[in-house]
C-alpha cells in the first residue's frame, strides 16, 4: 500500500509521539536558572528528556488554567503520569528512581546534607544576575567566600577522610552530580577557584570524564548557557515583572 | 541521655520547629541545647560539629545532621512518614516544599523593620489564601481521605498543619474560605502525639519576640538587615 505524503508525515509524527512518550517533559525558560539540575541529573543518570520553553506570557497563562502548576510555579517537570514541581521533589523522584539516592537512610541523609550545601551555593549564582553592577561586585566577593570558606572544604574533606572517587556510599549519587554542577558555575564566575583543593580538582576530572556527563557537556546538548540580557526580559515578561 | 535526638538551636522557632513537630508527632522524645552566646555558637565550630556552620543542627544516630531539609527527611524516613513508594514520596515532597515557601515568609518576619512587616504580613496573607491553601484544600477534595496523601498519616500533614497554625496566628479567620482545612485542623489537632504538644509545658516553642531575634542577632551576628520578600 502506497501512502500519500500526508499520511506519511502524520505516521512518522505518531512514530515520533509515542517515543517521546515515555521521556519526561520539562516546562521552563530557554535558560539554567532553577531547571538546570534537573537537567544536569537527568543527562547525568542517562535520561532522555524533552522541553517545552516558556517564551511568553500566553503560555504561562495556559499552564495556570490547565491547573498543571500545583503552586502556580515553574520548573514542572510532566514524569510517570505526574506533574511534579518543586525542584527538590523532583531531584529527589529521579534520583531515587534512578539509584542515585544511597544505598540507605544514612547514605541518603548525607546526600540530602551535601546537596543541601551545594544548593545553598548555586543559589548565590543562579540570582547573581538580577543584581545591579554595584551588587554584583558584593555579590562575587560573597560567592567566592562561600565557596572556598564554607562549602568546598567540606567536600574537600569528605573525599580525603575517606579516599574514594565518589562523595557518598563509594558509588555515583546526586550529590557528586549536584557538586560537579556547582563547581563549574563558580569556575564561570571565579575560574581559579578550586585553587586550593586539589582532591575536589582531580573529582571535577574524573566527573567529566564519565560518559553521560561528557556528552551533557558537549555543544548541543541540553545544557543551558549562563543567563543572558534575553533570558531576563523572558523571565520578566512571563511572570509580569517589571 | 543516650538514644534521644538532641537538637542544637535557639530558644525559639525558627527553622527547628518543623522538626520539634515532626519528633512530637513521631512520639519521639528530644533533648535541646539551647543557643544564648556566641561563645556557645564558636565552640561548636570550633568542633566541627557544625557541617556549613550553621544551625539548626540534630545529634541522631550517631550522626550531627545539619540542613533542616536533610533532618527532617531522616526523621520521616526513620518513622514510616515519607509514603510507601516512590510516588507517594513526590507528592509528599511537593507539598512539604509548598509549606516550606509558606513559612519562609514568617519565618523572616520578626527580624523586618515595622514598615516591612506591615507589608510581609500581607504577603504572608495573599500567598496563604491564593496560592498555597487552595492547592491543599484542592487535594483533599479531590480523594475526600482524611490525609493528603495515601490515605495515611504522613509528614506532609504534620508540616501543613504547622503552617496552618503559624498563619492563623497573623490572620485568625484565614480558614474561612477552606471547609475541607478546617477539618483537617480538626482531626489532626485530635491526634493524642499532636494534642500534647499542643498543650502548655510542651517543647514547642512561642511566636518569636524582640529577645529571641536579639538572641539570634547577638549569636550569629547576623540578620541585622533583613527586608520583606518582593
Amino acid at each position: 500500500m502506497e501512502l500519500t505524503e500526508l499520511e506519511s508525515s502524520l505516521r512518522e509524527q505518531a512514530i515520533r509521539t509515542s517515543l517521546m512518550a515515555g521521556k519526561p517533559k520539562l516546562y521552563y525558560f530557554n535558560g539554567r536558572g532553577r531547571m538546570e539540575s534537573v537537567r544536569w541529573l537527568l543527562a547525568a543518570a542517562g535520561i532522555e528528556f524533552v522541553e517545552e520553553f516558556l517564551e511568553t506570557r500566553e503560555q504561562y497563562e495556559k499552564l495556570l488554567q490547565d491547573g498543571a502548576l500545583l503552586f502556580q510555579q515553574v520548573p514542572m517537570v510532566e514524569i510517570d503520569g505526574m506533574k511534579m514541581v518543586q525542584t527538590r521533589a523532583i531531584l529527589g523522584y529521579i534520583a531515587a528512581k534512578h539509584n542515585l539516592y544511597g544505598k540507605n537512610l544514612k547514605e541518603r541523609a548525607l546526600i540530602d546534607m551535601y546537596v543541601e550545601g551545594t544548593r545553598d551555593l548555586m543559589d548565590l549564582i543562579r540570582v547573581h544576575h538580577k543584581f545591579s553592577s554595584e551588587e554584583q561586585e558584593k555579590n562575587l566577593a560573597l560567592i567566592n567566600e562561600r565557596a572556598t570558606a564554607r562549602y568546598f572544604p567540606v567536600y574537600e574533606k569528605v573525599l580525603k577522610d575517606h579516599g574514594t572517587e565518589f562523595l557518598v556510599g563509594n558509588q555515583l549519587t546526586w550529590a557528586d552530580v549536584q557538586l560537579i554542577e556547582a563547581i563549574l558555575m563558580v569556575e564561570e564566575k571565579v575560574s581559579t577557584i578550586l585553587s586550593k583543593f586539589p582532591l575536589l580538582q582531580d573529582f571535577k576530572t574524573r566527573m567529566c570524564n564519565i560518559p553521560t556527563i561528557k556528552k551533557f557537556l558537549q555543544p548541543g546538548s541540553q545544557r543551558k548557557p549562563p543567563p543572558d540580557e534575553s533570558y531576563v526580559v523572558t523571565a520578566n515578561r512571563v511572570f509580569n515583572r517589571k | 541521655m543516650a538514644g534521644k535526638p538532641k537538637l542544637y538551636y535557639f530558644d525559639g522557632r525558627g527553622k527547628m520547629e518543623s522538626v520539634r513537630w515532626l519528633l512530637a508527632a513521631a512520639g519521639v522524645e528530644f533533648e535541646e541545647e539551647l543557643l544564648e552566646t556566641r561563645e556557645q555558637y564558636e565552640k561548636l565550630l570550633q568542633d566541627g560539629a557544625l557541617m556549613f556552620q550553621q544551625v539548626p543542627m540534630v545529634e541522631i544516630d550517631g550522626m550531627k545532621l545539619v540542613q533542616t531539609r536533610a533532618i527532617l527527611n531522616y526523621i520521616a524516613a526513620t518513622h514510616n512518614l515519607c509514603g510507601r513508594d516512590l510516588k507517594e514520596r513526590a507528592l509528599i515532597d511537593m507539598y512539604v516544599e509548598g509549606t516550606t515557601d509558606l513559612m519562609q515568609l514568617i519565618l523572616m518576619f520578626p527580624f523586618l523593620s515595622a514598615e516591612d512587616k506591615e507589608k510581609q504580613h500581607a504577603l504572608i496573607v495573599q500567598k496563604a489564601t491564593n496560592r498555597y491553601f487552595p492547592a491543599y484544600e484542592k487535594v483533599l477534595r479531590d480523594h475526600g481521605q482524611d490525609y493528603l496523601v495515601g490515605n495515611q498519616f504522613s509528614w506532609a500533614d504534620i508540616h501543613l498543619f504547622e503552617a496552618i497554625l503559624m498563619v492563623e496566628e497573623k490572620k485568625c479567620d484565614v480558614l474561612s474560605e477552606f471547609p475541607q482545612l478546617q477539618m483537617f485542623k480538626a482531626r489532626i489537632s485530635n491526634m493524642p502525639r499532636i494534642k500534647k504538644f499542643l498543650e502548655p509545658g510542651s517543647q514547642r516553642k512561642p511566636i518569636p519576640d524582640d529577645k529571641y531575634v536579639e538572641t539570634v542577632r547577638r549569636v550569629l551576628q547576623m540578620y541585622y538587615n533583613v527586608k520583606a520578600s518582593v
